[in-house]
């Protein structure tokens, strides 16, 4: 059964006919050919698909498009988009918090939403006090990030450029 | 000797060229390549572990609207070779183990294939299966040669003798377990066949080599290389399981065939890659070490068994780097095969090093602890002079020194007691040898050409996360005595000369190798100030190749350990590697590559575990779920050092392989780490609470 959605993926409006099974994630790659976030696993397992969806970080590949009908979608290419890396890849690069790539979109994506949830207060399984203000410290982007698989093995970058992202610790 | 390079780039921690593609998520990966009215094609696996598919109902897969084509055995092309059998792809009914590749059906959509795929009805005849791996088995069998060429057996003294008669012995068997490599990118292809005149096939394959892929396409479809065109400029990680094609490359070929003219994309799901990427093979380990009151090793033997499928031979080498670690008079290594209906192993990063410095390098530890010696100690004594194996003296051994630095910044002289507490927690330090052997591959050929005031170099190498897109300019630059700024190096497609595989650390000493005999006679045919469109090309083979040498990198690896002492969790806060690999040409890059094998070596040390069920044939937790890998939380302080070694036999670059050597001797190090911290020796990987808690 197909469904018509409207999408707003990196600031375009899209209006697109999806099957009723295809997810988020295969609607951005394979109907829109957006490619920027990774299929790795497709269960939600790896976190290469992870985009920010309506401002929180998501797993694209446990999203249904149909589902997701008005969503506003960014991608890691659309935090680049005029063309200036976002402050968290400029941290990816500077820190050489990657290897192979596939999984960095999704790490970059993961990272953003980190930012934003640690600057909101949410609390983690990491933080001490549920009720303190979380801090940038390793173990707790390490907690927050470890929804994201890498397995080249970046971790020990990955972690230092999400806190130099967030504000200058590391 | 070689003509080492004046290093003026090469040293420089320069920032990754692939880097901003990476970032935004706009380097295109096989699967992603933007194709016009792309099909989607979906495999059929077999669901018994041996027997014969009898009958294969389509009908419903037929009646789709949508659906393009439907491959089955009985309706599939006739391949031109069928030597290789992994490649046979639907060329018979016969199925030799569970997963295996017995259809595909190809539509308009992907979701659409895979429904189509799942409604066809299978028969088999099933017959029994026979998938379990056990040292004791009687068809057991010594391959021709194990993987890489070397010996299958070697053997030197006495011993037996040894064994009888020296003041300790060490006799254990150790295990480590299956592994997937499970590069974050699946194994994908998108293919295309154009039907004019003799037919053209374009390959976007995720692959670690071009060429070779491309060599592999065209025997099993009886194409020319003119037919046949291979493009990967980004590979998402391979870690060996890139390095061969596999049955799903020759799949997609199938049905871009089958649909002419039309683009056909192929990407395993991550459940389907625990059947047909390959695998490491779980290994067996019997180790026999024996020496006097003063450490001093009078023997080292291992007999390992291994597995592998019936219709492929791979035979891990796990029990080679045991031949040249330490000195010891008489030495014995065996490798013993079973071919089971399993499916075919490959590499793995480190194919025989990763698992066969595991039993060595934990009973070395046994030893030291047997005689009361410092386990730094008990190997800076069984140094060899020349290489035991061979006989040939090193191009360079930094062992002693990586184990001393490593020990200096590790802080191993104050390093607590056996059984330290702290708190609820148990904590112990260990320690383990890595070594890795230096590998130039026979053929290469890197062309360069001065273009727009630039020079450019194209060679068919890959970039797999390792850097290669940043690392061959500066080798490139150096060799031209020009700025890295003005050189470009385009690799990853088979339009550009041929070049090696990336694998067995290989890769910049060979296209390397290449790119500085192309620069050299650049500069000796066009001097200083060339022209536009001056151009040359530089083989592999005309380098200098030291054969006179054994040449290794080897790096020492320390660990420390803290596991609960009530609950047996395991935590690695630290672990820090010093390597002395020949020059280094990025530390950048050189860094995250040393790193990221140590981090995969913790990852094998606690974590990864293909579960195997016997009964049904095939691996219990075939998800990235239930198959663990180390996560960012399992990370702490992770550290790489190195020497500054330099090796004037290697090649012009001085630089030795670094991909590989940081996972081998991690996970020893990890159970020597844990043995130390709770007195429990695990010779069984993965290290995990159960192993633990009956012993706290």
């Amino acid at each position: 059964m197909d469904a018509e959605v409207t999408l707003t993926v990196d600031g375009t409006a899209h209006r697109l006919t999806v099957d009723t099974r295809t997810t988020l994630l295969d609607a951005l790659r394979e109907r829109l050919g957006n490619t920027s976030p990774k299929k790795g696993c497709d269960h939600g397992q790896c976190g290469a698909c992870t985009v920010l969806l309506d401002g929180k970080r998501a797993l694209s590949c446990l999203a249904l498009a149909v589902a997701h009908d008005g969503a506003e979608i960014i991608t890691a290419d659309g935090l680049a988009a005029d063309g200036e890396l976002h402050p968290v890849q400029q941290a990816f690069l500077d820190r050489d918090a990657f290897q192979c790539g596939y999984c960095t979109p999704g790490q970059i994506c993961s990272a953003v939403g980190v930012l934003d949830e640690v600057r909101r207060g949410w609390p983690s399984h990491a933080g001490p006090d549920l009720t303190a203000d979380p801090e940038l410290s390793h173990d707790e982007v390490a907690e927050r990030m470890s929804g994201n698989l890498c397995r080249c093995g970046a971790y020990v970058n990955i972690v230092p450029a999400v806190q130099q992202a967030g504000g200058g610790q590391a | 000797m070689t003509d080492l390079l004046e290093p003026r780039a090469i040293g420089r921690d320069l920032v990754r060229r692939d880097g901003v593609a990476k970032v935004r998520g706009t380097a295109t990966y096989a699967y992603e390549t933007p194709v016009e009215r792309p099909a989607y094609a979906h495999p059929v696996q077999a669901t018994v572990a041996r027997g014969r598919v009898t009958a294969m109902d389509t009908a419903t897969a037929e009646g789709l609207d949508g659906v393009l084509a439907v491959l089955t055995p009985s309706t599939a092309e006739r391949l031109a070779s069928t030597e290789d059998r992994e490649f046979a792809v639907l060329q018979s009914d016969e199925v030799a183990f569970r997963g295996q590749l017995i259809g595909a059906v190809v539509a308009e959509t992907s979701e659409l294939a895979r429904q189509a795929a799942d409604s066809i009805r299978v028969t088999y005849a099933e017959q029994s299966h026979d998938t379990e791996l056990s040292a004791d088995r009687d068809d057991l069998y010594a391959p021709g040669k194990v993987n890489a060429g070397h010996e299958t057996d070697t053997s030197e003294g006495d011993v037996a003798a040894a064994m009888a008669s020296a003041d300790v012995t060490i006799e254990q068997t150790y295990t480590t377990a299956m592994y997937h490599n499970n590069p974050l990118e699946p194994h994908s292809t998108t293919a295309l066949w154009d039907p004019a005149g003799d037919g053209h096939l374009t390959l976007w394959d995720s692959t670690q080599g071009v060429h070779p892929d491309r060599a592999a396409v065209c025997e099993v479809f009886g194409l020319a290389q003119e037919q046949v065109r291979v493009i990967c400029p980004y590979v998402g990680g391979g870690f060996g399981s890139k390095g061969t094609p596999h049955a799903h490359v020759m799949l997609a070929a199938m049905a871009a065939r089958a649909l002419p003219g039309r683009p056909v994309k192929l990407a395993l799901t991550r459940q389907q890659m625990f059947f047909l990427a390959g695998y490491r093979t779980p290994t067996i380990q019997r180790m026999q070490l024996a020496a006097d009151r003063d450490g001093r090793l009078s023997a080292v033997a291992i007999d390992v068994v291994v597995q592998t499928s019936r219709i492929k031979e791979f035979a891990e080498q796990a029990g080679v780097p045991a031949r040249m670690m330490y000195a010891a008079p008489n030495r014995r290594s065996t490798h013993r095969v079973a071919a089971l209906d399993v499916p075919v192993p490959s590499w793995m990063r480190a194919p025989g090093e990763c698992p066969g410095m595991f039993g060595p390098e934990v009973a070395l530890d046994e030893l030291a602890e047997e005689l009361g010696i410092d386990p730094i100690e008990l190997r800076i004594r069984n140094e060899p002079e020349v290489d035991p194996d061979t006989g040939k003296p090193w191009s360079s051994r930094h062992l002693v020194e990586c184990l001393r630095e490593g020990a200096e910044r590790f802080g191993w002289a104050d390093r607590p007691p056996a059984r330290h507490r702290d708190g609820n927690w148990l904590v112990g330090t260990g320690v383990a040898a890595s070594v890795y052997p230096t590998m130039r591959q026979a053929r290469s050929t890197a062309n360069l050409r001065y273009e727009d005031g630039r020079y450019v170099a194209e060679i068919g190498a890959a970039d797999l996360g390792t850097g290669a897109w940043t690392v061959l300019p500066q080798i490139t630059a150096d060799a031209l005595g020009v700025d890295v700024a003005d050189v470009d190096v385009r690799i990853g497609d088979t339009e550009y000369p041929i070049a090696s595989v990336a694998g067995g650390s290989s890769g910049t000493n060979t296209w390397g190798s290449a790119l500085v005999v192309a620069a050299r006679a650049f500069r000796e045919k066009f001097g200083g100030s060339p022209s536009d469109g001056d151009e040359v090309a530089g083989d592999v083979d005309q380098a200098a190749q030291d054969e006179d040498h054994a040449a290794y990198a080897f790096g020492a690896q320390f660990v420390e350990a803290r596991v609960h002492a009530d609950t047996g969790e395991i935590r690695v806060p630290r672990l820090l590697g010093v390597f002395a690999a020949g020059r280094i040409v990025n530390p950048r890059t050189a860094r995250s590559q040393f790193v990221g094998g140590m981090t995969m070596g913790l990852s094998m040390a606690l974590h990864e575990n293909s579960v195997w069920d016997p009964q049904v044939g095939q691996v219990a937790n075939h998800d990235l779920a239930e198959y663990h890998v180390t996560v960012n939380a399992d990370v702490g302080d992770v550290q790489a050092h190195w020497l500054d070694e330099h090796d004037p036999f290697v090649n012009a670059m001085g630089s030795k392989g670094i991909g590989e050597i940081g996972i081998v001797g991690t996970a020893a190090a990890v159970v020597n780490a844990v043995h130390r911290a709770t007195g429990v020796r695990v010779r069984h990987l993965p290290v995990t609470l159960d192993k633990l808690l009956p012993g706290l």
